[in-house]
């Protein structure tokens, strides 16, 4: 069963046509990558998804049809998203942050699940959000994404320009998280692909040149033909 | 000294006024990024419907009619900024020029509509008797409607920050100042939060409109003009979407004007465009303002 079916999906951002008909599943209770070279319209496609950017198409969720909804009723239905620049609320305080996000009045439970899943933000919530590190940063966009009963969470780049030790951190956390929700993950990080992901799209040039299993990223001239970087290793 | 503490005291008095306007106009800017030229008309609706309630009890009116005459007079104002935001802005979102032409348009209709009314003439404003006493501070004598205008404006900004720091409609502003799409994303309607401030805005300056209606001896079509440039004026130097950014701003815009007035006749207005140039230059973002991304 799948969570989410594209299909024909065209994103134009002023004169630049930039998706030129996407076209993939995404299964429900599985983790997909979105992989292809910079530029080639992954975070588009996200963006797109989530009525960040006008587009034209067809996006159903568990049968829904998303195109023409507008953004807060496209995440109201379930659609969750960790942004790939963070975009935590910097004057806001760790607290307020995940106040701001939770959309239940009553939602203690998920709120402890989240600090069980990262510490640093319980004894953090009061420190604005834009004085934490990046990775703690990327904690609270993640967590932020994480305090609602969610369909499908978006995940773009989240282990961008992090110390390797925090991308082991935030893999570790997302490897958790991705127990048991329907991810959409666009990274770079090919290791982190291998170790969560169940399924694989590439992109190029604003369409969908394959989908297929995470195994093709263990050979280096598949990698390097599909994402132009060196790789592949086991 | 005493004539220190009068220019000092009046010129706080005049940057309250300052931010009854620039309150509302920072903020509808910080958060939908609407340059709002229709604020005056605001200014003008509240001080026309304070007008009218004070003027029902004759040529002067007691303290709670006044206060009443504010109140209605701001509410009045605020409905008046939900309506223009719901049947124009609303549609103009991210269409800056657009909305800077029909938000002047605006202006220039009520302007019309309120001239052609009631004339442009000043018509006296029924103020309480007390407003005509003086206050000693320090020895001076501190005309006592200046005391009325302070206490309205740090009231104003105490509501405001109330609201802002303990709702959730006051988070949601905060947020959607830093970044509307994420607050979109997170499934929450910004547009609510859109029209909640153009309210208050409206509210502050309608406010705002009865008292300028009382400083400038007389309520008229016309007296939201030097008030708005005013108003836009501290947003900059204050910062866009700070509310304390334009408190500080337009209490020092107030007292320097005052006493560059003072002390270097007529030079007031020319020392606060000076001022606006120096802060444009060494801090474009405003003094409380953040730099956007």
């Amino acid at each position: 069963m799948n969570a989410l079916v594209i299909r024909d999906l065209h994103v134009k951002i002023n004169e630049s046509h930039i998706l030129h008909g996407v076209n993939f599943d995404v299964p429900s209770h599985k983790v997909t990558a979105l992989l292809g070279r910079n530029g080639v319209g992954k975070s588009t496609t996200l963006k797109g998804i989530l009525g960040l950017y006008s587009s034209t198409g067809s996006v159903q969720l568990n049968g829904q049809e998303l195109i023409g909804m507008p953004t807060y009723k496209i995440a109201q239905s379930g659609v969750a998203y960790v942004p790939e620049d963070r975009e935590i609320f910097s004057t806001l305080s760790v607290r307020e942050n995940l106040a701001l996000a939770s959309r239940s009045k009553t939602n203690n439970a998920a709120f402890e699940s989240i600090y069980e899943l990262f510490p640093e933000l319980k004894t953090r919530a009061i420190q604005l959000a834009g004085s934490l590190s990046g990775g703690q940063q990327q904690m609270v966009a993640i967590a932020r994404a994480m305090l609602n009963t969610n369909e499908i969470l978006l995940v773009d780049e989240p282990t961008k320009g992090l110390a390797p030790k925090l991308v082991t951190e935030v893999a570790d956390a997302l490897a958790k998280v991705a127990e048991a929700t329907t991810m959409l993950l666009v990274e770079q990080n090919l290791a982190l692909v291998k170790r969560i992901a169940h399924h694989v799209v590439v992109m190029d040039q604003g369409r969908v040149i394959f989908q297929g299993e995470p195994e093709n990223l263990d050979d280096p001239s598949w990698v390097h033909q599909m994402l132009g970087v060196s790789g592949g290793h086991k | 000294m005493d004539t220190f503490i009068l220019i000092g005291i009046t010129g706080i008095g005049l940057g309250a006024l300052y931010f009854l306007i620039a309150s509302g106009l920072s903020l509808i800017y910080g958060l939908m990024g609407v340059l709002n030229f229709a604020h005056g008309s605001f200014l003008t609706v509240g001080a026309f419907v304070g007008f009218w309630i004070a003027s029902k009890t004759g040529f002067e009116t007691s303290m709670p009619e006044f206060i009443l005459a504010m109140i209605v007079g701001g509410l009045a104002a605020g409905l008046f900024a939900l309506l223009i935001e719901q049947l124009l802005i609303t549609r103009l979102y991210d269409r800056h020029i657009d909305q800077a032409l029909v938000t002047v348009g605006v202006a220039l209709v009520v302007g019309a509509v309120l001239g052609g009314w009631f004339g442009n003439d000043l018509r006296m404003f029924p103020a309480p008797m007390w407003f005509l006493t003086a206050i000693d501070i320090g020895g001076a004598k501190i005309p006592a409607d200046r005391v009325v205008y302070i206490a309205t404006a740090v009231l104003l900004l105490v509501g405001n920050w109330a609201l802002l720091k303990f709702t959730r409609i006051g988070l949601i502003i905060r947020a959607g100042v830093e970044n509307r799409n994420m607050v979109n994303a997170l499934g929450i309607n910004v547009r609510r939060a859109f029209s909640t401030v153009f309210f208050l805005g409206g509210f502050a300056a309608g406010v705002g409109g009865v008292l300028v209606s009382v400083y400038s001896n007389g309520v008229s079509p016309l007296i939201a003009g030097t008030y708005l440039i005013y108003g836009f004026i501290v947003v900059v130097i204050g910062g866009m979407g700070s509310v304390p950014g334009s408190f500080l701003a337009a209490m020092m815009i107030g007292v320097i004007r005052q006493f560059a007035n003072y002390y270097a006749t007529g030079l007031g207005d020319f020392v606060v465009v000076i001022l606006l140039a120096v802060v444009l230059l060494i801090r474009p973002q405003g003094l409380l303002g953040k730099v956007r991304a």
